[in-house]
């Protein structure tokens, strides 16, 4: 059994009571910041603790909170992004859902560092039954003194507002979320200035995602040096994976970074294997917007050694043989799923959710769907998968914001990797309408062995 | 007339309370919420001048946010949305065997609602669901691992509910 720290108590009978989390020993973390650290302190441990976002960009969280800036009389604002819309990633659900207090005693930590007194959880629209659930472990917490004015008699002021999303995945990149809370379209800004600066109501905002703020309590309360012991480099602490596709035993997992990605895929403790008995073909390990990558690449890095689930194993090789952690939403593919059809739908996906600013993506995206579309249906053409290639190239790094390089990313990494397939629709088209490339040479390096 | 109850006014008010002074346009995206749950399940154009009224702003400030989002809905939907997810990791579990399926229960296509008005049938893109998937939002829960029979009791549930409410 790997270390846990978020979901060690996930399953403790009535943990989302109040009562329950409070003699499980919650709020400590509360107890230890306001009284005998001071914000400062708290800044100090979650850099010590070498945390990093969580969110998908993987930015060190105690950096981001030393650049907010202090003006005098202006306040400042902690918003936390529950948008999690990118596709394969679930695990702040998990999160909200059955350890609320856990976000809420993050929070009330994490806004006394910035020295925020209003926060907002900014949620994604469809996860329609969570604020319900927020906000009654926020009136728990401000009825037994944890919230509201004067908390535990330090002077420290803090409101906790849950705010709803309608619909756009855009919305959790984090300047489209700012321009969300003030009840506007989701468009992205551009920066700088960066919320830190000037972010909700032109004012000093850091965001930061569910779990980063979640993570804040193990760190307050067993020191950041202690809780950088755990994990690899600079993938320090606890990391939740949300595992989908098609794997024994889908759901969220907390791992300690040190783990190979062969022993999450295949171990009965996490994934357990692949489902039916089939092969593995290909994975998204980081949610959708980072590169798939064939199974050879996926268990052994280009050099031949393990990839490990951490930042820096998942990465190695660059965007050549490589992808990212990104969210933790971890999509396998077994060998009967076609690798056109899995990026087209995200392609699809991508055009739904630009947000129309930027020509190269709002126009890129929809090219790119159509093309696939075509591919998938027996009717493209070889120079297709060139256009293709050479839109996505376009796209990538010319748009105001990061949503443009993770439409581009998917494609740029499926063609990469599996040209062939691509190249098999458009010189078989009757049968590729009737079955499925299958694994071609990507085999599991485990069973090539065998 | 469109207005909102006494009770319903209490929680606008505590809404705009949530932000600073002057910044009450913050409320749109819940007021809209509220208001497409009140007022039959979309937002008519009165609905929304009535939004714009409540917040000071002007009406385009409204039209703009509604038709950004997709889950503000500008024409009548069924009393029943099933919003099936049908992006990669669904797709991968069969999420469209389940479009199909409801399709061929209920002859209509995604985009269409049923001609008693009681069920439309959506796609959605990834709605956090994946590792339960084929999935679909209706109201305000998510019904998760669907199966054919799923859908079938899902369907029976929906139309004794209506029957119940008649
Ligand atoms: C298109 C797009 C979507 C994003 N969606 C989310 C999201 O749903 N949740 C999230 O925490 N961060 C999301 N991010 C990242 C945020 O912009 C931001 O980096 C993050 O919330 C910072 O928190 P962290 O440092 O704790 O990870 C998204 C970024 C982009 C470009
Ligand atoms: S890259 Fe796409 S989503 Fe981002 S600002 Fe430009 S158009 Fe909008
Ligand atoms: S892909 Fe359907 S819920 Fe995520």
């Amino acid at each position: 059994m790997g270390v846990k720290l978020l979901l060690e108590k996930a399953h403790v009978e009535g943990i989302r009571t109040y009562e329950v989390y409070r003699r499980e020993g919650g709020y400590r973390a509360v107890e230890k910041a306001l009284k005998t650290m001071g914000p400062d302190a708290v800044v100090e441990e979650v850099k010590k603790s070498g945390l990093r976002g969580r969110g998908g960009a993987g930015f060190p969280a105690g950096m981001k909170w030393s650049f907010i800036a202090k003006p005098e009389g202006v306040p400042r604002h902690l918003v936390c992004n529950a948008d999690e819309s990118e596709p394969g990633t679930f695990k702040d659900r998990y999160l909200m859902e059955f350890l609320p207090h856990l976000l809420i005693e993050g929070l009330i930590v994490s806004s006394f560092a910035l020295g925020s007194n209003a926060t907002y959880i900014y949620i994604r629209g469809e996860y329609a039954w969570i604020p319900d659930i927020l906000e009654q472990a926020i009136a728990e917490a401000k009825a037994n003194g944890w919230l509201g004015k004067n908390i535990l008699g330090t002077g420290f002021d803090l409101e906790i507002y849950v705010q709803r999303g309608a619909g756009a995945y855009i919305c959790g990149e984090e300047t489209a979320l700012i321009e969300s809370l003030e009840g506007k379209r989701g468009n992205p800004r551009i920066k700088p200035p960066f919320p830190a600066i000037k972010g909700v109501w032109e004012r000093p905002t850091v965001v930061n995602n569910v779990e980063t703020l979640a993570a804040v309590v193990p760190i307050i309360n067993m020191g950041g040096d202690e809780y950088a012991k755990i994990g690899v480099g600079k993938s320090t602490g606890t990391k939740l994976i949300s595992a989908c596709g098609n794997i024994n035993k889908p759901g969220v997992y907390e791992i300690d970074m040190t783990i190979s990605v062969e022993e999450f895929i295949y171990s009965d403790e996490y994934c357990g294997g692949i489902a039916n008995g089939k092969r593995l073909k290909a994975c998204i390990p980081g949610g959708s917007s980072v590169p798939i990558l064939p199974a050879n690449l996926l268990l052994k890095t280009a050099k031949g050694e393990t990839r490990y689930m951490n930042y820096e194993s998942l990465s190695d090789g660059g965007f050549a043989t490589g992808s990212m952690m990104g969210s933790g939403g971890f999509i396998v593919l077994d060998e009967d799923q076609s690798v056109v059809r899995n990026t087209y739908t995200l392609a699809r996906f991508y055009r739904h959710e630009s947000c129309g600013q930027c020509s190269p993506c709002r126009e890129g995206t929809g090219w790119m769907e159509k093309l696939l579309k075509r591919l998938l249906e027996g009717k493209g053409k070889i120079t297709d998968i060139d256009l293709l290639w050479d839109i996505q190239r376009k796209i990538e790094g010319n748009t105001i914001c990061p949503l443009g390089d993770a439409a581009a990313w998917p494609i740029a990494a499926a063609i990469r990797h599996f040209r062939d397939e691509f190249e098999w629709y458009v010189t078989n088209p009757e049968e590729s309408q009737r079955r499925n490339y299958g694994l071609a040479h990507y085999a599991d390096p485990r069973e090539v062995v065998a | 007339m469109i207005r909102f109850s006494d009770d319903k006014m209490a929680k606008v008010q505590e809404i705009i309370a949530r932000y600073p002074e002057g910044k009450q346009k913050s409320a749109l995206l819940p007021l809209l919420h509220l208001a497409q749950e009140t007022f039959g399940g979309w937002l008519d154009v009165p609905v929304m001048d009535y939004v714009a009224e409540l917040l000071q702003i002007d009406p385009i400030e409204v039209y703009e946010v509604a038709t950004f989002y997709s889950m503000y809905n500008l024409k009548p939907v069924g009393k029943y949305m099933f919003e099936v997810c049908h992006t990669g990791p669904c797709m991968i579990s069969g999420a469209d065997n389940i479009v199909a399926y409801i399709t061929e229960k209920l002859g209509i296509k995604p985009g269409e609602t049923t001609a008693d008005g009681l069920f439309t049938l959506k796609t959605a893109e990834c709605l956090g669901a994946c590792g339960y998937a084929p999935m679909m939002q209706l109201g305000k829960h998510y019904r998760e691992h669907l199966t054919k029979e799923k859908v079938d009791a899902i369907i029976d549930e929906c139309r004794r509910n209506a029957a119940a409410n008649n």
